[in-house]
C-alpha cells in the first residue's frame, strides 16, 4: 500500500514540473511585451525597462524559470500589481474558504447523489426513479451562476434566511454550496445509478440472494460497495468540475475566496496573481486525483499494489 | 432514458425496405420520446436562429428609457432590461449566438479531438505518448479554468471563448476517439486493408473513423449542452460577449443588479439557457441509447 502511494507520488512530478512550466510561460503567452502589460499603459519606456529588470524579464528565459521555482519553493509567489501585497499573503486568507466551500458542496453531493441513484436503481421505472432521474437532468442542466441567482431571490431576498453573500458565519456557506453541489450531485445520481444497475445483473448478486441473503444486504453489502468503485472515480474527476465552477459561484455570492480573487485579478489585469492562482488550482487538483487513486486502490481489492 | 425502458421492450420492428443504418436509427431514435420532442425543440432554436432578427417585435439595442425594467405584459411578453430593451426580442436575437458558440466550439474541439485520437490510437508509440501526456496535462487544469486562462491570455470576447472551449474539448475528444480506435484496429476488416496496401490515411479515415462515430456523435451532443453553460458562465463573469450584446449569460449577468426589483431580467434568460441545456442532454441521452448499447442505463 505504502509503495502504491509512493509510486502515485513519484509518477506525478513530471507532470507538476510541467505544470509550473505552463503557468510560468504564462505571463510570456500574453500578447504584447510583458514588460509593458505590468507597468501600465501610461508607463514611460524608463517605467518599462524598470519594471523589466525588477522582474528579471532582461534575463534569459531558463535563468527566469530557475528563480521562479526557486522563489515557489520559498513560498514566494510575487508580489501583486493591484495591492503590492506579497501573494502569498493575498492567498492566505482566501484559500481556506474555498476549501471549506468546495468540500461542502462535495460532501452533500455526494451523501445525497449515492441516495437519489440507489433509490433509482431499486425503485427502477418507479415512481421514486422517475422523479430522481428528472431532477438529476435538470441539475446538470442547470447552470451554477442562474441557480445561485435564484437562490438567493428566494432565501435571502425574500425570505431572508441567508445572507446573499460575504462570508459571516455558516451561514453564509449554506446556498453557495448547494449551488456548487448540485451539478455534480446530478452526475453522481446518474452514474449510481447505472453502475448500481449494472452490478445488480453481476452472478454474485444472483448467487447472494439464492442462498437466501436479505435484499437489504445483498444491497448493500455486495451491490453498493462494487458499484462505488467507478463513482469514486468519477467523483475524483468532477472535482475539477467544483474548482471551476467555484470561481462562478463565489462571484455570484461575493464569496471572499481563490475564484473571486481570480476573476477580480483578471479584470485589473493582475498577471502575478493570476498565474499563482491558476498553478495553485491544478496542483490543488492533481493532489485530489492522488487521494481519490488512494481511496480508489481500497476499494478495490483487485489493483495490485507492486508492479 | 428513464421514459424509454417500457418502450424497448416492444417487439423490434423489421423495415420492410431494404436495410440502412440510418433509417433504423431513425426508427429507434423516433420511440425514444423525451429525445425525440427534445430534438423538435432545438429544430425550433436552429430556426429561430437563422430567423430570429427578422421576427422580433422589437429592435434588440434600441434603448427605450420611458420602459426601464417592466415587468412581463401584452406589450412585452417577457418584459424589459434596465435599459428598455425588449427581453424577449433580446433572447430570439440571442439564440443565433448561444447555438453558434456552442456548436461551433465543440465541433472545432471534436474534429482537432478526433484527428489526435485515431492518430495515437493507430500510430501507438511515442505519438501516442506525446499526445495522451499533453492531454494529461491539460486535464490537470479543470475545464471552466482552463478557458478562463485562455481568455486572460487572450483578452475577453466571443471569438476567444470559442477558442477557449475548443481547447478545453480536445482532450476528451482525443481520449474517447483513441479507446475506440483502438478497439477499431482490432477488426479483420482493418487487417485485411492492411495487408492489401492501403495507406494509412485511407485505414484510418475509411475503415477506422466510421466506428467512432457512434460514440462521437452522444458525446458532441453531451458535450454542447455543457459548453452553453461553460460559454454563458465566461459572459456572466465578464470574459464573454460584451454587456450590450444580446447574449443570454451577458443579459444575465447584466439582470442581476436588479434581483430584489425586476427578477425577471434574471429569470427570463437563465430559462432560456437552462431548457436549451437541458434539451441537448436529455437528447445525447437518447441518442446514447440508441447508438451506443454498451453504455446504456438499463
Amino acid at each position: 500500500m505504502f509503495q502504491y502511494i509512493l509510486k502515485r507520488i513519484i509518477e506525478m512530478i513530471p507532470l507538476l514540473l510541467v505544470i509550473s512550466i505552463l503557468s510560468f510561460l504564462f505571463i510570456h503567452m500574453i500578447p504584447g511585451d510583458p514588460a509593458r502589460l505590468v507597468a501600465g499603459k501610461d508607463a514611460t519606456l524608463e517605467d518599462v525597462n524598470r519594471v523589466s529588470i525588477e522582474l528579471g524579464l532582461d534575463q534569459p528565459i531558463w535563468k527566469q524559470y530557475i528563480s521562479f521555482m526557486g522563489n515557489l519553493f520559498q513560498g514566494d509567489l510575487g508580489t501583486s500589481l493591484k495591492t503590492g501585497l506579497p501573494v502569498s499573503t493575498m492567498f492566505a486568507d482566501r484559500f481556506m474558504p474555498s476549501v471549506y466551500l468546495t468540500l461542502l458542496s462535495m460532501g452533500w453531493a455526494v451523501v445525497i447523489g449515492l441516495i437519489i441513484g440507489t433509490l433509482s436503481a431499486v425503485f427502477k421505472n418507479k415512481w421514486p426513479d422517475h422523479l430522481g432521474m428528472v431532477t438529476a437532468v435538470s441539475g446538470i442542466s442547470l447552470p451554477g451562476f442562474w441557480l445561485g441567482l435564484i437562490l438567493i431571490q428566494i432565501f435571502s431576498v425574500q425570505l431572508g434566511w441567508f445572507p446573499t453573500g460575504g462570508s459571516e458565519g455558516w451561514k453564509s456557506y449554506v446556498l453557495p454550496s448547494i449551488t456548487l453541489g448540485a451539478g455534480i450531485m446530478s452526475m453522481l445520481a446518474r452514474f449510481t445509478r447505472s453502475s448500481l444497475l449494472e452490478t445488480l445483473k453481476a452472478d454474485f448478486i444472483r448467487t447472494g440472494r439464492a442462498k437466501g441473503l436479505k435484499e437489504s444486504s445483498v444491497l448493500t453489502k455486495h451491490a453498493l460497495r462494487n458499484s462505488l468503485i467507478p463513482v469514486v472515480t468519477i467523483a475524483g474527476l468532477q472535482f475539477g468540475f467544483l474548482l471551476g465552477g467555484s470561481v462562478v459561484v463565489e462571484t455570484v455570492f461575493s464569496f471572499p475566496g481563490m475564484g473571486r480573487l481570480l476573476i477580480d485579478s483578471i479584470a485589473f489585469r493582475d498577471y502575478p496573481v493570476i498565474q499563482s492562482a491558476l498553478l495553485l488550482f491544478s496542483v490543488e487538483f492533481i493532489l485530489v486525483n492522488l487521494i481519490v487513486d488512494i481511496l480508489y486502490s481500497t476499494l478495490n481489492p483487485k489493483i495490485q499494489y507492486e508492479s | 432514458m428513464e421514459f424509454t425502458s417500457t418502450v424497448r421492450e416492444k417487439k423490434h420492428v423489421v423495415p420492410k425496405k431494404k436495410y440502412s443504418p440510418v433509417r433504423e436509427f431513425w426508427v429507434n431514435f423516433r420511440r425514444q420520446k423525451t429525445a425525440f420532442f427534445a430534438s423538435m425543440f432545438i429544430l425550433l432554436l436552429i430556426i429561430i436562429a437563422f430567423v430570429g432578427p427578422s421576427i422580433a417585435p422589437y429592435d434588440p439595442y434600441q434603448p427605450d428609457y420611458d420602459a426601464t425594467l417592466q415587468g412581463p405584459s401584452s406589450e412585452h411578453v417577457l418584459g424589459t432590461d434596465e435599459y428598455g430593451r425588449d427581453i424577449f426580442s433580446r433572447i430570439l436575437v440571442g439564440t443565433r449566438i448561444t447555438l453558434s458558440v456552442s456548436m461551433s466550439s465543440v465541433l472545432i474541439g471534436a474534429v482537432v479531438g478526433t484527428v489526435l485520437g485515431i492518430m495515437s490510437g493507430y500510430f501507438g508509440g511515442w505519438l501516442d505518448r506525446i499526445i495522451m501526456r499533453s492531454s494529461d496535462v491539460m486535464f490537470a487544469f479543470p475545464d471552466l479554468l482552463l478557458a478562463i486562462a485562455i481568455v486572460a491570455i487572450l483578452g475577453p470576447g466571443l471569438n476567444n471563448v470559442i477558442i477557449a472551449v475548443s481547447v478545453f474539448s480536445v482532450p476528451s475528444f482525443a481520449r474517447l476517439v483513441r479507446s475506440s480506435t483502438l478497439e477499431a484496429k482490432e477488426n479483420t476488416f482493418v487487417e485485411a486493408a492492411k495487408s492489401m496496401g492501403a495507406p494509412h490515411k485511407r485505414i484510418m479515415f475509411k475503415h477506422i473513423f466510421p466506428e467512432t462515430v457512434s460514440g462521437l456523435i452522444v458525446f458532441v451532443t453531451m458535450r454542447i449542452g455543457g459548453a452553453i453553460i461553460a460559454a454563458s458562465s465566461l459572459s456572466f463573469l465578464g470574459l464573454g460577449a460584451s454587456p450590450e450584446t444580446p447574449d443570454w449569460g451577458a443579459m444575465l449577468s447584466m439582470g442581476r443588479d436588479y434581483l430584489g426589483t425586476a427578477s425577471h431580467v434574471v429569470m427570463m434568460p437563465g430559462i432560456a439557457i437552462f431548457l436549451t441545456v437541458l434539451a441537448f442532454n436529455l437528447i445525447g441521452d437518447g441518442l446514447r441509447d440508441v447508438l451506443d448499447p454498451k453504455t446504456k442505463n438499463e
